[in-house]
């Protein structure tokens, strides 16, 4: 059984169809590469998948079971992490309160419920050591370069244990070195059966890293294939609608 | 003001090590931020008073008076200071002053005990800080359009309910109540020490809690602090109503110190209030701002205006100094943003 089931997801924004009948299944341990043009849809579906959006029709399943997300929160509780394209990150906060956003760490301080620093950014500077990022828990996210904002959008998802991990985009701003980081670290959630689904319009990276490769084009799928079935030629013909189906 | 302690942490030597190099000292940041450009300002402005008018500012009688002053105006700012965090605006603080006043005058007039007089002021603020923060996060209006309706309702509704009279026949209780606010511990005036524990109190929250850490995030990002699952909406409304509870006691006190409520209590006092947050630091488009920076821009704004009338400016100019530094410090944070960013 797939741990998560995509049937018919369409999603519509007034006259706008950004997702038409998409079905796609992911497995536990599985890496795959959501490709597409400029506005086909990946955002879009990442969020509906995230609880930001509810689908106008489909059905999303984890592990079987039909789920209806109200919100992100909905969607973290089953174990969906999201690093979303634009980072969603507050600027006036520092690096590890960003992290740690809406899941803090507290303690007990007489009758009330205190802000555990030390603890945080002890975790967070883990996070970082772990993701061999130069950034700093307590420097506001305001100052830190396209990586560093990048890794601590990726760090987030590393606080819970996450079944599903979705990424958008998340080694656009970064360097080689990083990426080659980013790509290690998707590995490992792969050995440690965690499910990832890597947008990136990187070729050599989906092939580097991924199982298998889906391509979209305005609103539908257009292929879902093993990347030893395919080749980065043909991939780049269906995200351009050079070749039509595969 | 950020959310970082002084104390560096021991525990992260080994990354600390390798990325110390940009680390901001505790010096650098003192010398970025505005409230402690403020401070300066204000004890260069009180050195220079008490060296020029030694008889008449640097005295105890002044200091008195100055610090119970500001009390008022700093109270209303560290609330307004929750709201100012999440990008919002509360135009009612002064209008809800009179209208507490009025309802805490008629209720010591029906002769009924002075903390239920004091409850129901404070109710009074709390239900009309409730409704802007209902119409602003969960009906989505502009805050500037909500409290500028309230505004305008919460100050008729004082001319209403005390049929346009000054309320000064407080009943058996008026003693008690008077004493509060207009009486002294120490020789420092009773609004000056609220002030004082509402600033560490909120100091606290801003810096320490998850809710206050929530109004910056609100504040600097609201769409991302939603997707991380940050309850918004109830933030939202939580910071109108701490808005107007703070209006509330600013209100209990004032009439408590001049023993009387009269619907006009407060006019103009919003503009007083935005400015001292403003000039203390906090950036009118959310997400920066703090307890303390709130109190010094009050406390700058009343030595400011006291003085003037020291050295015999007409009181009328007043306005045009508020007005005048608001913008200023706008501009400022402008020019520090454009430096930063
Ligand atoms: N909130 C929204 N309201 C209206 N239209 C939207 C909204 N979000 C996305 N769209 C539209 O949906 C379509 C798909 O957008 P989406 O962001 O999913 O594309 P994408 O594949 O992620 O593109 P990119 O590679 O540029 O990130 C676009 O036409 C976009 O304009
Ligand atoms: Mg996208």
């Amino acid at each position: 059984m797939a741990l998560l089931e995509l049937q018919g997801i369409a999603k519509h924004f007034g006259a706008i169809e950004a997702l038409k009948g998409v079905d796609l299944s992911i497995d536990a341990g599985e890496v795959v590469g959501l490709m597409g043009d400029n506005g086909a849809g990946k955002s879009t579906l990442v969020r509906v998948i995230a609880g930001n959006f509810r689908p106008s029709e489909g059905q999303i399943r984890i592990a079987g079971k039909a789920k209806h997300f109200h919100n992100p929160v909905d969607a973290r509780s089953e174990g969906i992490e999201v690093v979303y394209q634009d980072l969603a990150l507050c600027d006036n906060l520092t690096a590890a309160a960003n992290v740690f956003l809406g899941r803090e760490i507290k303690r007990q301080v007489g009758p009330f419920r205190v802000l555990d620093y030390p603890a945080m950014y002890s975790r967070v500077a883990e996070l970082f050591n772990e993701l061999k990022s130069e950034t700093r828990p307590r420097d506001l996210v305001k100052q830190m370069s396209g990586g560093q904002r990048q890794a601590v959008a990726i760090a987030r998802t590393r606080l819970s244990n996450a079944r599903i991990v979705l990424m958008d985009e998340p080694t656009a701003a970064i360097s080689v070195r990083q990426v080659a980081e980013v790509l290690d670290l998707i590995r490992r959630l792969r050995d440690q059966g965690i499910a990832v689904m890597l947008i990136s319009h990187r070729m050599p990276d989906v092939f580097s890293v991924c199982d298998r490769v889906v391509v979209m084009r305005r609103g539908t799928k257009v292929a879902d294939k093993n990347v030893h079935e395919t080749s980065p030629e043909e991939v780049t013909g269906l995200i351009t609608g050079a070749i039509h189906t595969a | 003001m950020t959310t970082v302690p002084s104390r560096p942490l021991q525990s992260s030597v080994a990354i600390e090590d390798v990325t110390s190099l940009k680390e901001r000292s505790f010096g650098q940041r003192l010398l970025s931020s505005q409230p402690f450009w403020v401070t300066v300002a204000l004890l260069i402005i009180c050195v220079v008073m008490a060296w020029d008018q030694p008889e008449a500012f640097a005295t105890a009688d002044n200091f008195y008076n100055i610090t119970r002053n500001f009390a008022f105006i700093g109270i209303m700012a560290v609330g307004m200071t929750a709201v100012i965090l999440t990008g919002g605006i509360d135009l009612s603080v002064g209008s809800i002053m009179g209208l507490v006043g009025v309802v805490c005058g008629l209720v010591l007039h029906a002769e009924h005990y002075w903390a239920v007089a004091i409850a129901a002021g404070l109710l009074a603020g709390a239900a009309a800080g409730a409704v802007n923060g209902f119409l602003i996060a969960y009906v989505g209006l502009p805050a500037f359009v909500v409290t500028l309706g309230m505004l305008s309702v919460a100050r008729s509704l004082a001319v209403v309910l005390s049929e346009n009279r000054m309320i000064y026949e407080f009943g058996p209780w008026g003693e008690t109540f008077n004493a509060i606010g207009g009486g002294s511990i120490l020789g420092v005036a009773n609004p000056a020490w609220a002030l004082l524990v509402l600033a560490l109190i909120f100091g606290f929250i801003f810096n320490f809690t998850a809710w206050g850490n929530y109004l910056y995030a609100i504040g600097s990002n609201e769409t991302a602090a939603r997707l991380t699952g940050v309850p918004v909406r109830r933030i939202k409304m939580q910071a109108y109503i701490v808005s107007g509870l703070t209006a509330a006691l600013a209100s209990v006190l004032t009439v408590g110190w001049q023993g009387s409520a009269i619907n006009a209590l407060g006019q103009g006092y919003e503009l007083r209030v935005i400015a001292s947050t403003v000039i203390g630091g906090a950036d009118l488009m959310g997400g920066q701002g703090g307890a303390y920076g709130a109190v010094v821009g009050a406390a700058l704004i009343e030595v400011i205006r006291n003085s003037l009338l020291m050295a015999g400016v007409d009181a009328n100019w007043q306005g045009a100094f508020v007005g005048l530094f608001i913008v200023l410090a706008v501009l400022l944070q402008r020019i520090r943003g454009k430096r930063s960013a």
